[in-house]
């Protein structure tokens, strides 16, 4: 050792020090043969380095991370089945444009190709589920792709990046050189809109008379929240935040008009409806908003502001496109803003009479089962004893929906959850991401009953690591969603929703066993008592089973591949408008 | 399979049509298979694909023939500009551009029919590269129409093979930002 020269080491070493100098403090991840050399240096690295109990949950718990953060997540795993165990949550960060960091073992680089032992081409895998791939081979070029990568996967549009690296390039000997720049030839992202862009985008904004402020994930990503509070106030446009914007704009704001989609309020799929402008910020269309997309917004102009030009008329075309990061765009957009309006500015007292009178006469709400518990009282009392500092994680599926709607968010990265993907299982990982990320907040998992079934084994890894994160399990005992929608389409014949989790497993008994506090709750009365007890536990994570009502149902909604004009305020109540509305 | 969202109201298929992009991409390894794993997620039919080594080793030149609506095209520079490996996107024009494409056919000929297919291949300025009892094999090089043109005249003959190579391009003079330039 003493006859290297400083700077020679492992490929392995070089991959632990590249990490330290990517600012990385934490990753999540389990070992195995092919990455084991790695291993060897993280035991003396400053990192902290969580063990999970499945790759699954180092992949969502890097994502909760990340997005509770706004800082690269770092998960890693060994070859074949450990790094195929990632394909599921890189996919998920991909789609939410979350920024996290793969990196995994491979077999040694004379092996590739020969079908051996735990051997997977995670490379040519992960290909379509990430920004970009590194395959290294060469121990020379470990720090240099890892600096690239954290420099992909947080720049531009965000999202997953892989690196798998052979063991025999972990094991060899290296120079350590960490690059001071990243220069990519074929990698630029447009920061600032152009000039023109801005202008144009201010004269359609100065024109119109129904206009919508359109908000995506992209606004959080892009920390625009004052921005976008400025934004509204000076062009007095209602706002729609999407599920993927929640706490983007906050909540409480006279403004608002919640959120737009499937499951959307009815004022703010209709605003979208009936507007003549939509301000589209950091949003990209997706079907969960647009409803049928030939009748979306058939009236509306199209300003889209995105980071991502090939989001720019993906799926709507527009009339203004502002490339370049949000914050920065709307800075642009508000002094240009300002000397349209001098010239003229519209009168919205119409619109903005119209569209709120739909936000008081189309509430959301939900009915007290008589014999039973509501999901939604639960996950509202949870929200309103917790309040708007706690992160929400939320799996998929109605509790999710429910989550969205009657929790109130009034910060950015106060609401986690799997958008675009729709990943069963998120919660549990992503909320021990969350809390070990921030670790002074609350953190909750609200989970269902199905979700919570596939990735509870985290809650291990939380009780080993002090990572006490709360969960209510939204317990209906089915797939509520897919029985939501076997009720309403498939003539309520309920083929395998049925999960029985009344019966089986005990989720308490369960919670326990994982070294965590179980709790359960059955009646309306012992809600606030049971949140109350889980909030006052801080040295071990909560599982909270709320047994409620299995036929409640999520509305409103706009069913699949309708319009969004066809939104259903509860089942088989269409709003009724006055005829002048319409 | 279609390159647009079947819902989209600027979907019409009857405005699509055969567009020549030249892409530079990085010589490293999975570059081809990004590529085209690109467009078969996005579900972009290729016409043809050449692949092949530039001026400066460390970069490769694709010219993909691709038949898409001009709004897809749109969508597919965009998507393909996203890959990290993808350094330089130009569309080229029919007229502002050289194209080429190789063509290897074996055509039946007997003593009657062998001296037709020979004055064929002069016309078309065109090769003899092997001579069997029964048949010639020709190589051509030209634009698509050409080729074509050449085919449909040897056809009635007998074709009885055919190899082709996608068509490669460059745009014609010294194009302003291009590799070359750029490391002067």
């Amino acid at each position: 050792m003493t006859k290297e020269s400083n700077n020679e080491m492992t490929g392995a070493s070089a991959l632990v020090q590249a990490l330290e100098h990517a600012g990385v403090d934490v990753m999540f991840g389990i070992p195995g043969g092919a990455i084991l050399p790695a291993y060897d240096p993280i035991f003396d690295s400053k990192i902290r380095h969580i063990l999970v109990r499945h790759e699954q949950g180092a992949g969502h718990a890097a994502t909760g991370y990340a997005q509770a953060t706004g800082r690269v997540g770092v998960c890693i795993a060994t070859s074949g089945p450990g790094a195929t165990n990632l394909v599921t949550p890189l996919a998920d960060a991909q789609m939410d444009s979350v920024p996290v960091v793969a990196i995994t073992g491979q077999v040694a680089s004379g092996a590739i190709g020969t079908d051996a032992f735990q051997e997977a081409d995670i490379r040519g895998i992960t290909m379509p589920v990430t920004k970009h791939n590194f395959l290294v081979t060469d121990p020379a070029e470990i720090a240099g792709a890892i600096a690239q990568a954290f420099h992909i996967a947080s720049t531009g549009r965000p999202g997953a990046v892989l690196v798998d690296i052979a063991k025999d390039a972990l094991q060899m000997k290296t120079e350590f050189s960490y690059p001071k720049s990243i220069n990519l030839r074929g990698y630029h992202p447009i920061m600032e809109p152009t000039a023109e862009s801005v202008r144009d985008a201010a004269r359609l904004i100065a024109e119109s008379k129904q206009p919508v402020l359109y908000v995506g994930g992209g606004a959080i990503k892009s920390n625009s929240q004052k921005e976008l509070v400025k934004l509204a106030e000076l062009t007095g446009a209602p706002v729609v935040t999407t599920l993927m914007a929640l706490g983007a704009f906050p909540d409480s704001h006279p403004q608002h008009l919640g959120m737009p989609g499937m499951h959307g309020t009815v004022a703010a799929v209709t605003a979208l409806q009936k507007a003549d402008l939509l301000i589209t910020l950091g949003a990209r269309f997706d079907d969960r908003v647009t409803g049928k997309l030939s009748s979306f917004a058939p009236n509306a102009k199209i300003i889209h502001a995105d980071i991502d030009p090939a989001e720019i008329g993906k799926n709507r075309r527009a009339d203004v496109a502002l490339i370049g990061d949000l914050t920065k765009s709307i800075e642009a957009l508000i002094p240009a803003i300002k000397a349209e309006f001098k010239k003229s500015q519209p009168d919205l007292t119409p619109w903005l009479n119209t569209v709120y009178g739909w936000r008081n006469r189309f509430p959301l709400g939900y009915d007290h089962p008589t014999d039973g518990l509501s999901p939604q009282y639960v996950i509202e009392r949870i929200g309103k004893i917790s309040g708007p500092d706690a992160i929400y994680v939320a799996g998929v599926g109605q509790h999710q929906m429910w989550a969205s709607q009657f929790i109130n968010y009034e910060k950015p990265r106060t609401w986690l959850n799997s958008g675009g993907l729709g990943t069963m299982g998120y919660a549990v990982p992503a909320a021990m991401g969350a809390k070990v990320g921030a670790p002074d907040k609350v953190v909750w998992a609200i989970d269902g009953d199905g979700c919570f079934q596939m990735t509870n084994q985290e809650l291990v890894t939380c009780a080993l690591n002090n990572i006490p994160i709360k969960v209510a399990v939204i317990n209906n005992e089915s797939l509520g969603m897919v029985r939501q929608w076997q009720t309403l389409f498939y003539n309520e014949r309920y083929s395998n929703t049925q999960l029985h989790s009344k019966r089986i497993p005990d989720f308490a008994k369960l919670a326990e066993a994982m070294g965590c506090v179980g709790l359960t709750c059955e009646s309306k009365d012992h809600v606030d008592r049971t949140i109350a007890q889980a909030m006052e536990i801080n040295d071990r994570p909560v599982v909270v089973d709320f047994s409620v009502h299995k036929d409640a149902m999520v509305w409103p909604m706009v069913a699949a591949g309708t319009s969004n004009d066809e939104i259903v305020n509860a089942r088989s109540l269409a709003p009724i408008w006055d005829s002048q509305e319409l | 399979m279609s390159q647009s969202h079947p819902d989209s109201p600027t979907s019409t298929r009857s405005t699509s049509k055969t567009h020549t992009l030249s892409v530079l991409v990085e010589n490293s390894p999975g570059v081809l298979a990004r590529i085209s794993a690109l467009f078969s997620r996005r579900g972009y039919n290729i016409d043809s694909l050449a692949v092949g080594p530039t001026e400066n080793p460390d970069y490769s030149k694709m010219t993909i023939v691709i038949n898409v609506e001009d709004h897809a095209l749109e969508q597919v520079i965009a998507q393909l500009d996203k890959l990290i490996n993808v350094i330089d996107i130009a569309q080229l024009d029919p007229v502002t551009s050289v194209q080429r494409e190789l063509l290897l056919v074996k055509v039946s000929t007997d003593a009657k029919t062998r001296s037709q297919v020979l004055e064929t291949v002069q016309l078309f300025r065109a090769k003899v590269v092997d001579v069997a009892q029964d048949a010639v094999t020709i190589e051509a090089t030209g634009n698509t129409e050409k080729i074509q043109a050449l085919l449909r005249v040897l056809e009635p003959y007998g074709i009885k093979e055919l190899v082709q190579s996608g068509l490669v391009a460059m745009s014609r003079g010294l194009k302003p930002g291009s590799i070359s330039e750029d490391q002067k």
